[in-house]
């Protein structure tokens, strides 16, 4: 399965990725290499088969609804590129 | 003092041979020495690293108990979070993260009294096979500094060959810690998945995420896979049941033990030269009583394909966190929100993360999903099922960890496809969740040969058996380049 250049620019938009111009090209045809190489998969019926869900069959645990974890939202904060008053900042969205 | 393995080590600092100082500072000099050229560390801390050894020596001095790894240095692969230490994975995107906590891990060997020396280096968030794909720069291999040490956990493979630590933690996705321990001549385990606790361990393909040591020795191994596995709640894949001793059964006799030997790992494809010293180290483990029978594992060839979609889908999703709002690289000045991501993850990734996500995201989207993601689930549950069926037969399933040896720097750079093809013999492992480690068995031109043996679930103590028995009556783990 090839794929262009449109189908580089949606998917880059989708990961919310900014591709250069120049660059678009080249990762069609490695991404056109990589599903290529998952055709091959293809040739093997896999109708009847279950997709694994985990290796050793285990199921999502519950735990008690209890607080566990010490509250560290300033060292978290502190890591962050920009914060106020204890507020994540990003651009406007609102205006 | 390096050319001592660690239990070696273990036993100098019980009977006051040297101080956990002394032997610190011995290998902190060589890092310092050989770092410039092989590049396997990302950050040294040597002050922090001297002071908990001053205080682990003051300890044993004063006849405190002490943990199993007490005193003993190692170091971390970049992938786990270390409180205060900076932790990088080794991406631009998080250059100059510092995480406010621990991971599992690295709290367990520090409880043991394990002394890290510092953080290795990595391709880029466990993505590669080479070691290229760092943001900090390409790891050299100890044994031929114009050849790849292997990746992801080139790194800590490059240092343990090197011996510029004794061991190192790392993490095996698709084969980073038995690629890169094959290349660079020393033992690596990845155990059962789930029986490493993944919490601070930063994510890139959580269903396949395994951490492990890398070390010279199977015993080695052992010794730090004892204080690594176990239940942790915090990770919720992680499996709630005791890991075993996996120290005191090394020296089981394995007369009786019946070793598969896949007829598809031996065919083409794999170098002759290897091939050969695979019968070389079938005759050793013969000798020592194991019996040999050709087995099946028929989808073998289809690991790779479903691998290269499962990896990139799940990467897809969990470095979608990295969105420049809550840590880790923002871009400058961003016009809105959406430009704020989209700069944001372009300065912070480099060209295989990239990569990695938009074919993740390709096939995860509307349209798609059944013909890949879903498909190559399916894929894996046939590649489950030939593992079940053989190890109804067999106790262990023993093939080649690479198709050749550690190859030159920059020849599969430019063909991501070549590239991921060196990691057709330990993908399965990885698909299947089952445990596997990679021993050295001889070299080829001087480039060290790695075999690996591929266990039931949880069977890692007996993995350790039967390689620690084959390394009783070897020598290939006790060689050190240069």
């Amino acid at each position: 399965m090839a794929v262009d250049n449109k189908v580089v620019e949606q998917v880059a938009h989708l990961a919310r990725l900014q591709i250069s111009a120049d660059s678009v090209a080249n990762y069609a045809a490695e991404m056109s290499g990589v599903l290529e190489l998952a055709a091959q998969m293809d040739e093997v019926d896999t109708s009847s088969i279950e997709p694994m869900a985990h290796p050793t069959h285990a199921v999502q645990r519950l735990r008690d609804d209890v607080v566990d974890e010490v509250d560290k939202r300033e060292a978290f904060q502190k890591i962050a590129p920009s914060v106020e008053n204890g507020y994540y900042l990003v651009p406007t969205v609102i205006e | 003092m390096h050319k001592l393995t660690l239990a070696a080590m273990q036993r100098s600092l019980e009977s006051g041979e040297f101080s956990s100082v002394e032997l610190c500072q011995h290998f902190l000099d060589r890092t310092e020495l050989q770092n410039k050229t092989l590049n396997a560390f990302v950050s040294i801390t040597a002050e922090q690293a001297l002071a908990e050894a001053a205080a682990a020596d003051k300890k044993r001095a004063a006849g405190e108990s002490l943990g199993s790894l007490h005193g003993l240095p190692i170091a971390h692969k970049d992938i786990f979070c270390t409180d205060g230490v900076r932790t990088t994975c080794g991406s631009k995107m998080l250059e100059n993260f510092i995480p406010p906590y621990n991971a599992t891990v690295v709290d367990k060997l520090k409880t043991a009294g394990a002394i890290s020396l510092g953080k290795t280096n990595m391709d880029e968030f466990a993505m590669g096979s080479s070691n290229e794909n760092s943001f900090f720069g390409a790891v050299l291999n100890p044994w031929d500094t114009t050849r790849v040490p292997g990746g992801s956990s080139g790194g800590s493979a490059a240092a343990v060959g090197g011996r510029l630590v004794p061991a190192c933690t790392g993490t095996d996705t698709g084969g980073s810690i038995r690629q890169p321990a094959a290349f660079c001549g020393i033992t690596g385990i990845k155990p059962t998945y789930g029986r490493v606790s993944r919490y601070g361990m930063i994510a890139f393909a959580s269903s396949l995420d395994q951490g492990g040591p890398l070390a010279a020795t199977a015993e080695d191994c052992a010794m730090l896979l004892n204080e690594m596995a176990g239940f942790d709640p915090r990770d919720s894949t992680s499996i709630d049941r005791p890991a075993d001793d996996y120290r005191a059964n090394l020296n089981q006799p394995i007369k009786g033990l019946k070793i598969g030997l896949p007829k598809q790992y031996f065919e083409a494809g794999l170098d002759e030269s290897i091939a050969s010293l695979l019968q070389l180290a079938i005759k050793e483990l013969e000798k020592l009583g194991a019996e040999f029978v050709e087995i099946e594992l028929k989808n073998q060839h289809l690991a790779v394909p479903a691998y290269y979609i499962v990896a990139p889908a799940e990467c897809s999703s969990n470095l979608a966190r990295f969105d420049g709002v809550r840590y880790g690289h923002r871009c400058d000045d961003p016009k809105d929100l959406e430009d704020l991501y989209k700069r944001s993850r372009a300065e912070g990734f480099g060209r295989e993360v990239k990569r990695r996500i938009l074919v993740g995201t390709y096939a995860l989207s509307a349209g798609y999903y059944d013909a890949y993601y879903l498909k190559a689930q399916k894929i894996r549950n046939l590649i489950s099922q030939d593992f079940s069926q053989a190890f109804e037969s067999v106790d262990f399933i023993l093939g080649p960890t690479t198709p050749s040896p550690a190859f030159k720097v920059a020849e599969k750079v430019s063909d991501p496809v070549a590239m991921y093809l060196n990691d057709i013999y330990t993908i399965p492992a990885n698909l299947a969740g089952l445990p596997g480690v990679s021993v050295p068995c001889g070299d080829v031109a001087g480039l060290p040969v790695g075999m690996q043996l591929v266990g039931n679930y949880f069977d890692e103590a007996r993995l350790l058996n039967v390689a620690h028995q084959y390394q009783t009556v070897t020598d290939w783990h006790t060689r050190i380049p240069g």
